[in-house]
Formats: structure tokens, sequence, C-alpha cells
């Protein structure tokens, strides 16, 4: 394996802002390559618009990131995205292998069109979210839990080794929940790093070896258990969290 | 293939064919464009183009003086484009939103166009006549070299649709994900709109600036009903586009002022209904039967539980 050493994203003073509202403020972080990392947060902490940050899809007031010790610009190849499930029409003319096989459109290149090399990637990770008996099903007919596997399978195919994925547990049940946190590990085991927005904090230290708590600002960053800390939870939520075990 | 043309010349009224073969090509393309715009939740855009493009024809003719169609269009496309290119800047640096964009600069370029148009009759120029299909649209002006130019300029936008095919389409389906692969969709934006442009001003001369849009939605809404497959759904809207616009100067022709604008578009309405009603799958005629399948079936079903209840309870 060719994984370097370097850390897999580094943030550096970081600000976002919409009409002169800060979004994210100042954020520094570092995500050591090979980890799992779940990104939490009250609503309008900026988890979303941080993941966006990292793929240049926002444009931000000051800062600097880099992936893998390169700006993203060079490393698109190694990257691969899930955006959050409501981010598209679900009723546009297509179904689930056409999809998928759009995960390859970044490697294919300008003009060039998908081959039967394409298709084998494509149904092979469709295989890996088992939707294989799916696969000519128009999208609109999915389940929400398999509009997620659908996504999932699409950043698959891309083939990278940073996946940055904007809640892939929304509106999924527990089964599909816990089979997709299965293959996220399985990347982890493969020496790939992984970057979830999560919401369910019940679940960070079961699912994750390493978080994040956003609020605007970065509050706190590292290894679950020195991190996921009653202390540090009460200031990323201002102390709206007495159900939260401390742990 | 000459005698087959000549054939059809002598069945065929001469300018009736050309009429068609324009309508034909100005469908295909506007039905086909049409697609992208209906899918994307675009589909006034087509509607703010063609109405900001009126200005564009008159400015064309009073800074020419001539009626030169390629001239008259080019000054169109300006005017579209520009009147598109303000919309996307007010969404993007204003907090208007994007149907009071849409709404504003519509009427105000159409009432520039108007205004300009009304000059243009009061100053008697004899080369004024003619103007006036801009509005309506009039196909039995249209000309053996206008024919060329749609064609030409029609075969330039689907040749360019296909090239960027996959592209375009990914565009339209999931903006975020093509970004992050390092598309620069607002170039693809910025394109996909000028191709949208062309393909409405091409079909000006037939169809006019009021009802253009409607042969931009109409096919791709008709379409829509028949596949669940983006590019049969394109093949479908140029299809349909392509026969609308034949059978609308066919109708228009056959009697002295008809306007052929509402013609075309009452030809592509009738697709849009039938189908809307009889389509496999999405249509209401279909859905209906198939509501009513259901419930006999769970009638049934349920009946055969209240009849052996003791079976059911063990």
């Amino acid at each position: 394996m060719d994984v370097p050493k370097t850390n897999a994203i580094s943030v550096m003073d970081l600000t976002v802002a919409y009409h002169e509202t800060p979004v994210l403020w100042d954020i520094d972080l570092d995500v050591p390559p090979g980890v799992l990392l779940a990104i939490v947060g009250p609503n309008g902490a900026g988890k979303t618009t941080l993941i966006k940050a990292i793929l240049g899809l926002v444009r931000t007031a000051s800062g600097k990131i880099l992936i893998h010790n390169k700006p993203y610009e060079e490393q698109r190849k190694i990257v691969g995205y899930v955006p959050q499930r409501g981010s598209v029409d679900w009723d546009f003319p297509t179904n689930v292998l056409d999809v998928v096989m759009m995960g390859r459109y970044g490697s294919l290149g300008w003009i060039r069109r998908p081959r039967k090399n394409d298709r084998e990637l494509a149904m092979h990770a469709i295989e890996k979210v088992g939707m294989e008996k799916y696969s000519n099903r128009q999208i609109s007919q999915l389940s929400g839990g398999q509009q997620q596997r659908v996504f999932l399978a699409r950043a698959l195919v891309q083939d990278s080794n940073v996946y940055l994925m904007d809640e892939p547990f929304q509106g999924v049940d527990a089964t599909t929940e816990r089979a997709i946190v299965g293959l996220l590990q399985e990347l982890r085991e493969n020496g790939k790093t992984v970057v979830v927005v999560h919401h369910d904090l019940q679940t960070v230290s079961d699912y994750f070896d390493w978080v994040t708590l956003l609020n605007i600002r970065r509050i706190a960053s590292g290894p679950v258990q020195d991190t996921f800390t009653s202390e540090n939870l009460r200031e990323t939520y201002g102390g709206r969290i007495g159900f939260m075990k401390n742990r | 293939m000459p005698n087959f043309i000549n054939i059809l010349l002598n069945h065929f009224d001469y300018t009736l064919i050309i009429v068609a073969m324009g309508a034909a090509f100005l469908g295909t393309v506007s039905g086909a464009l049409g697609t992208y715009a209906v899918l994307r939740r675009q589909s006034l855009m087509g509607d703010a183009i063609s109405h900001a493009s009126l200005p564009g024809i008159a400015l064309a003719f009073l800074l020419t003086g001539t009626k030169m169609h390629l001239l008259l269009i080019l000054g169109a496309a300006i005017a579209g484009w520009i009147g598109t290119v303000i919309i996307m800047a007010i969404v993007r640096l204003t907090r208007i939103k994007y149907d009071s964009a849409l709404a504003l600069i519509l009427s105000t370029f159409f009432g520039f166009g108007l205004v300009l148009h009304t000059l243009i009759q009061k100053m008697g120029n004899a080369n004024q006549a003619g103007l006036d299909t801009f509005l309506f649209g009039q196909a039995a002006t249209i000309l053996k070299r206008d024919v060329i130019t749609i064609g030409i300029l029609g075969g330039i936008v689907i040749i360019i649709m296909l090239i960027l095919w996959k592209e375009l389409k990914i565009l339209i389906f999931d903006e975020g994900f093509a970004a992050s692969m390092g598309l620069p969709i607002r170039t693809l934006d910025v394109l996909l709109t000028s191709l949208l442009v062309i393909a409405i001003v091409i079909g000006l001369q037939a169809v006019g600036a009021v009802l253009m849009s409607a042969i931009i939605v109409a096919p791709a809404v008709a379409a829509r009903q028949w596949t669940d497959r983006f590019s049969v759904m394109v093949l479908l809207a140029g299809l349909f586009g392509a026969v609308s616009g034949v059978i609308g100067t066919i109708i228009s022709s056959t009697a002295a002022h008809i306007p052929t604008g509402p013609t075309i578009i009452l030809t592509a309405t009738l697709f849009v209904i039938i189908s809307i009603t009889l389509a496999p799958n999405r249509g209401l005629v279909w859905n209906s039967s198939r509501q009513r399948r259901y419930n006999r079936n769970l009638r049934m079903a349920s009946n055969k539980l209240i009849e052996q209840p003791q079976q059911k309870s063990e």
C-alpha cells in the first residue's frame, strides 16, 4: 500500500461565512490516515459546510486545506464524496447502475464514455452494498435506505483513499445502518480514511474511532475515548444534552 | 435520394416542404434541449429567454436595416443571453428569488422589445413588414436559406450536447457531486444555457417569442411519461418536438393567416395530454386502473379472512 504517512486531511485557519454570518470560524483540524471519523455537532454547527469546504464546493473566507499534503485540486482522484441524500431529485429518469457509474466519470475524464470495465466495477460496488437485485431499478422506486446505499456504491466505485460522507445514515433503518457501518469499518481496515457527518450521539463510540466536535468553532478533535467526553459535549451543545451517559 | 426529393416536391408544395423541414429541425432541437431545462426545474428559463430576445431582434433591425434572418437571430441570441446572465447574477448576488428575478427580466426585456417594435412600425420603412412574425411566428415566411441556418445551428447544438453527454447529465442530476469531481459547473451551466438560447432563437421565426417556451417544455414533459431512461427521454422529446413542428406548420399552411406558433403549440399540448393520461406506469388511466386492481385484491383477501377466521387465528 502506498498510503502516505502524512495527515489524510489538514485544515488550517478555515473560516467560511454566508452574508457576513460566520458558519465556520477559524477551524484547525488534522485527520490522520486510516481513521473512521465522526463530525458531530448541533444543527447549524457547520458540519456539511466543513465537508463542502474540504471539497472546494463553498467559497472560503480564509484558510488552507490539504489532502495528503497537497491541495484538493491535485488530489481529486483520491477523494470520494457521498452528498446528502436530499440534495438530488430522485425522480430523475435513471436507474441504480447508471447512478453508480457516475462515480467513474472522474477517472474517465472528459468526453470518454464508460466502458465494459467501468460497468463491471460499478456492478461490483453495487454487490458490495447488497443492491445487486436492484441494479436496473428506477431510482424513484427505491426506499431511503436503498438510495443511501446507491450513493455509497457510487463513492466506492471512485476507489478513493479519503471518503467524505454527509449523513449517510439519514433515513436508514437499523439493519441498513449496521450494514453501512460494517462497510465503513472495512474501508478503514483497508487503510482508507473515512469522514462522516453524524447525528446520533449514542452510536459514536460504537461506530467510530475518531471524533470531531463542531459548533462553528472546532470544540475538540481526537480519538473517541479521549475526546468524546461529557465536558466537550456540553461545550458543543451548550449544556442541552442531559440524556447523555458519561462515557 | 435526389429522386426521392423530386417525388416529394412533385407531390407537395415546395414551400410547405421547406417550412416543414425547418419546423422539424427546430422541434427536434428545442425538444431535446428542453429535457435538460425540465429536469433542472428551469422550465420557465425558456420563457424568459424567448421574451428577452425580442428587443435583440428589433435592435438588430434598427442598427443594420436588413431583415437578414441570421442577423436578426444573432441579435435575439445576444439579448436572450444577456437576459439570462442578468437573471443568474441577480439570484447569486442579491436575496431576490429565482422566480422573481425571472419575472422581472422577462417582462422588462419584453416591454422594451414591444416599444422598439412600435417605433419601427411608425418609421414606415418598407422593409419593416414581417418583424411581426417574431411575436407569434409565421412559418410561411421561412425560406430555404433560413432552413439551412436552422439546420446548421441546431446541428451544432446537438453535437455539443452529444459530446458533453455525461458531463451535462451529471450536472443536472447531482451538481455537488459533479463539482467534487472537478467539473467546472459554472462554465457548464453557462454553456447549457447558451445551447438553450440557440435552440430558442432558431425557433422564433416559426413559433414566435410569446409561445416558444412551450415547445421547449411540452415535448420533454410528454416524453418523461413514457420512459425512465434519460437518453430515451431526450430522443422522445426531440421526436415529439419534430412531429409537433411538422403537423403545426402543415395545419397553419392550409389556411391563410393562421399563425404557426399557436398551431405547433396546440399539437405539442396534445402530445402532453395523451402522454399524461395514457402512458404506462405514469399515466393517469394506468394509475387509476392499478389502484382499482389493488383495492379489489385487498377486498378479496380481507373477505377470505372474514370467511375463515378460525384458520387465520391458528
